[in-house]
């Protein structure tokens, strides 16, 4: 579904007057493989490219070298621009700046409308759409009612309503109370087991990937480690190496294994924890 | 005072008036208008009067709400009344005021300022009352649509007024949290001569313009992302198509203006002055 | 420079379709220096709150005392209570607007009264206190990066030298590493300051490791106040109003339903893994 080969991207980096003092890689040579219907996430802090490499996935930045393919069509070439952007459906960190309609369901209409699709079509998927995120009774609903919670689900049912084979969510918690992201991450969670799209998600925040299918670790611009979120969370000294916010319960099952007790590596949920300590 | 003004407010109801298309709306209005400046005779306004008031009862919008909307005219009203009352030379002099002397023309001149005055309010109040923002746009880009051939951004110029009219809210929201930060710094809005209070203004609104260019560049991020391209091969979710009750109302506006026109200029009928 | 709130009430929108009632009777006093976090959901009230704490919303009823003066008497200087109680609202960079970054932060102190000398000397002080360095002083404080430009904006506050610090959700948009930084830098602010410092977030496990002392609200109503370890005990009715303890003391409680022996006001990793130690050792026995 998504793949890259060598993906390098690089800006330039200016001094106060304006002038170009460099270059600097956002991204130094990334290889994905990312299959159909998996769930992934990419993790690193602020700064460390993830958010650009996210921006790769549909088109809106384009690699400097290196290939991206979304759905085998390769991004630079200009003629695969909108099936890329079709393809692979984008939900951003901030949910006021995305939303373009003043009313609920003419904004989860807006993707289709730019898609060309006919109108009596436009409204099946807008309902299904809201249906599938949990806000059909909003659908007459001002957007500026709503919370932030709400209006991220929106534009998830706007994206979807594109009908993409693949959603790339780009921290779309950063900016949520505590409320807010569990709605979020639980309607994400429902749309993957209905409509098994491919999903990627993006943050900073370990608790959300405990889930994934595969989890991807970035620091300054290189993936540096890869594997189930079992894997990944079992290197616990790495990622507070990484500046991640590793789980508490993972914290305190490392803790515990370290003055000896006897528990695997890469402890995830609580439950577990509790099971192991009690049995 | 700012709740007062009723001109781009919308009055949510399920009445006639409301589920006409806009067009007609924009049209009829727009007629309205300026059937009020082709008639002088008191049948004229007699006509126009019975048009308007039945329409607002039409709207179900109630009158207590349109005559708020005059409030803020108000003393534009009483300027315009006054000036023409006192300065208006013609006919016989009815009242003498010291220097001051009112006219029959003063009179008639006066009186039917104030009704062209009035009525223009009402009537454009009416449309924006029973016709959301958005439906204004949308009838106003059909409307507006041939212009297209000679180059003109039709499609491009009413999604900027659907994205502005959307984000009037979260601006005014951002703009109240600039204003208690920048106070809580101690900043002091409300001392001072018109220089200083223009000055004051320099630390809220470079915020607003700074925030505002970012929230453009993520909107049209987020616009690209969902295939946004422009106008073309666009469909419409909500597409204006007419019915039948919008071609009578045509047919009504028409009528009206044309007898307004008519036996407001032609029908000799006079009362005292009027 | 105590604060106490009595009876305080605030209805907004009173009289149309919209009204709400924000606050209901609040009764809370901050003595000089505390440490206070002030937690609850979106819509609980906790912003409606702070902002009562230095004039800028005026409560419908009831007293506000700081430092024993009411501030809702007849003559009382607003604007002196504001030298005093500093705020930092949410996304702070977004009020940044001058020409450059020691520009911005005199802007406070000038307000106050300050000589330009004198408002520079103390935004220097600032600067330093946040941790930013000197060559970022000249430069426009729109070109620094989203972590220096919460900085600077919290500089700005702090250059007023106040004795009351509020800080409404000073973590928010940050990554792990971002929201430690700034929490160890508050911490440092209140040892080093002399400041009473209040801080209000919806996360339990940023605010536990720092705070004297927890007030949760909910519905505009005071639902808990009182130390972390307390407040922590009541995890179940927490949940309940839509937050949650920290994921140790859930753990704890578990293990404690499930016959391990171990306390269940544990709200640190450190603590947790001592304790767990010690009861599998004594389980051992």
């Amino acid at each position: 579904m998504i793949k890259t080969d060598k993906l390098v991207f690089e800006y330039e980096k200016q001094d106060d007057d304006g002038n170009v003092i460099g270059v600097s890689r956002a991204i130094d040579e990334v290889d994905l493989d990312i299959k159909p219907g998996q769930f992934v996430a990419i993790l690193g802090h602020n700064g460390s490219g993830k958010s650009t490499l996210a921006k790769h996935m549909n088109a809106i930045l384009v690699p400097t070298e290196g290939t991206m393919w979304v759905d085998g069509k390769d991004t630079r070439r200009e003629e695969n621009l909108w099936d890329v952007r079709q393809s692979a459906g984008m939900v951003f960190q901030n949910p006021d700046n995305q939303i373009i309609g003043c009313v609920v369901e003419e904004d989860v209409g807006f993707g289709p409308e730019n898609l060309g699709v006919p109108t009596e079509e436009i409204w099946r998927r807008v309902e299904e759409s809201l249906r599938a995120v949990g806000m059909i009774e909003y659908r007459e609903h001002s957007p500026n009612k709503l919370s932030g919670g709400q209006k991220q689900r929106v534009a998830i049912a706007g994206v979807m309503a594109m009908r993409p084979k693949c959603i790339v969510l780009d921290e779309p918690t950063a900016m949520l109370d505590p409320v807010g992201r569990k709605e979020v991450l639980r309607s994400v969670e429902e749309l993957r087991k209905r409509e098994h799209i491919t999903v990627i998600l993006i943050t900073h925040y370990m608790e959300e990937v405990v889930d994934a299918d595969k989890v991807i670790v970035m620091d300054h611009g290189h993936v540096v480690m890869q594997g189930t979120p079992r894997e990944v969370f079992s290197r616990v000294d790495e990622l507070k190496k990484y500046r991640l916010d590793v789980p508490q319960v993972t914290l305190l099952a490392d803790e515990l294994r370290k003055s000896g007790v006897d528990i695997p590596k890469g402890i995830l949920k609580k439950e577990e924890l509790v099971n192991l300590l009690c049995q | 005072m700012i709740r007062d003004i009723t001109i781009g407010q919308y009055y949510p109801a399920n009445s006639k008036i409301h589920s006409l298309d806009p067009r007609v709306k924009i049209v009829g209005t727009l007629l309205y208008l300026i059937s009020l400046f082709t008639f002088k005779s008191i049948i004229g306004y007699a006509l126009a009067t019975a048009f308007l008031f039945g329409c607002v009862k039409l709207s179900k919008v109630p009158f207590k709400f349109m005559v708020r909307g005059l409030k803020p005219i108000f003393l534009l009203l009483i300027i315009t009344v006054g000036f023409n009352l006192f300065l208006t030379p013609g006919g016989a002099i009815l009242i003498r005021v010291g220097p001051l002397k009112v006219t029959e023309q003063g009179l008639n001149t006066a009186v039917y300022m104030a009704l062209r005055l009035i009525y223009l309010i009402m009537g454009s109040s009416l449309m924006t009352l029973t016709t959301t923002p958005n439906s204004l746009t949308d009838g106003l880009e059909k409307i507006l649509h041939p212009l297209n051939k000679i180059k003109m951004p039709v499609h491009e110029i009413a999604m900027m007024m659907s994205i502005a009219l959307r984000f009037i809210p979260i601006l005014l929201e951002e703009t109240d949290k600039i204003m208690k930060a920048q106070i809580a710094r101690g900043a002091d809005l409300e001392s001072g001569n018109l220089i200083q209070k223009a000055k004051a203004m320099v630390p809220i609104l470079v915020p607003l313009f700074v925030s505002s260019f970012r929230r453009a560049n993520d909107l049209a991020m987020a616009m690209e992302a969902r295939c946004y391209r422009g106008g073309e091969g666009r469909t419409k979710m909500k597409p204006l198509i007419y019915q039948k009750r919008d071609y009578i109302a045509y047919v009504v506006v028409l009528c009206y203006v044309m007898v307004v026109f008519v036996a407001g200029r032609y029908i000799p009928f006079k009362i005292w002055i009027f | 420079m105590s604060i106490k709130l009595e009876h305080i009430n605030y209805i907004y929108s009173p009289g149309t379709a919209y009204e709400k009632q924000a606050l209901k009777d609040i009764n809370i006093e901050i003595p000089h220096g505390q440490f206070v976090g002030i937690i609850g959901h979106t819509g609980s009230g906790k912003s409606t709150l702070i902002q009562h704490l230095n004039g800028l919303v005026k409560a419908t009823s009831g007293a506000l005392y700081y430092n024993g003066e009411n501030i809702y008497a007849e003559g009382y200087h607003m604007r002196e209570l504001r030298n005093q109680v500093g705020m930092v609202f949410q996304y702070p960079e977004h009020q940044l607007f001058e020409v450059d970054v020691l520009s911005d932060v005199c802007f406070g102190p000038k307000n106050q009264g300050c000589s330009e000398e004198e408002a520079k000397q103390r935004a220097r002080e600032a600067l330093k206190l946040v941790g930013l360095k000197e060559k970022y002083y000249e430069r426009s404080p729109f070109d620094l990066s989203g972590g220096q430009k919460r900085r600077a904006a919290i500089a700005g506050v702090l250059a007023m030298q106040p004795k009351v610090l509020v800080l409404d959700e000073p973590t928010a948009g940050l990554d792990p590493k971002g929201r430690d930084e700034i929490l160890d830098q508050i911490a440092y602010l209140h040892e080093t300051c002399d400041m009473t410092v209040i801080l209000v977030s919806h996360s339990m496990e940023d605010i536990a490791k720092y705070v004297d002392r927890i007030i949760v609200m909910n519905h505009g109503q005071v639902a808990f106040d009182d130390v972390p370890k307390k407040v922590f005990e009541h995890y179940k009715e927490l949940e309940k109003i839509g937050l949650s303890a920290p994921q140790v003391t859930y753990i704890m409680h578990e293990l404690k339903a499930r016959g391990l022996d171990v306390p269940a006001d544990v709200t640190t990793i450190e603590e947790a893994t001592e304790a767990i130690l010690a009861a599998l050792e004594k389980k051992g026995e």
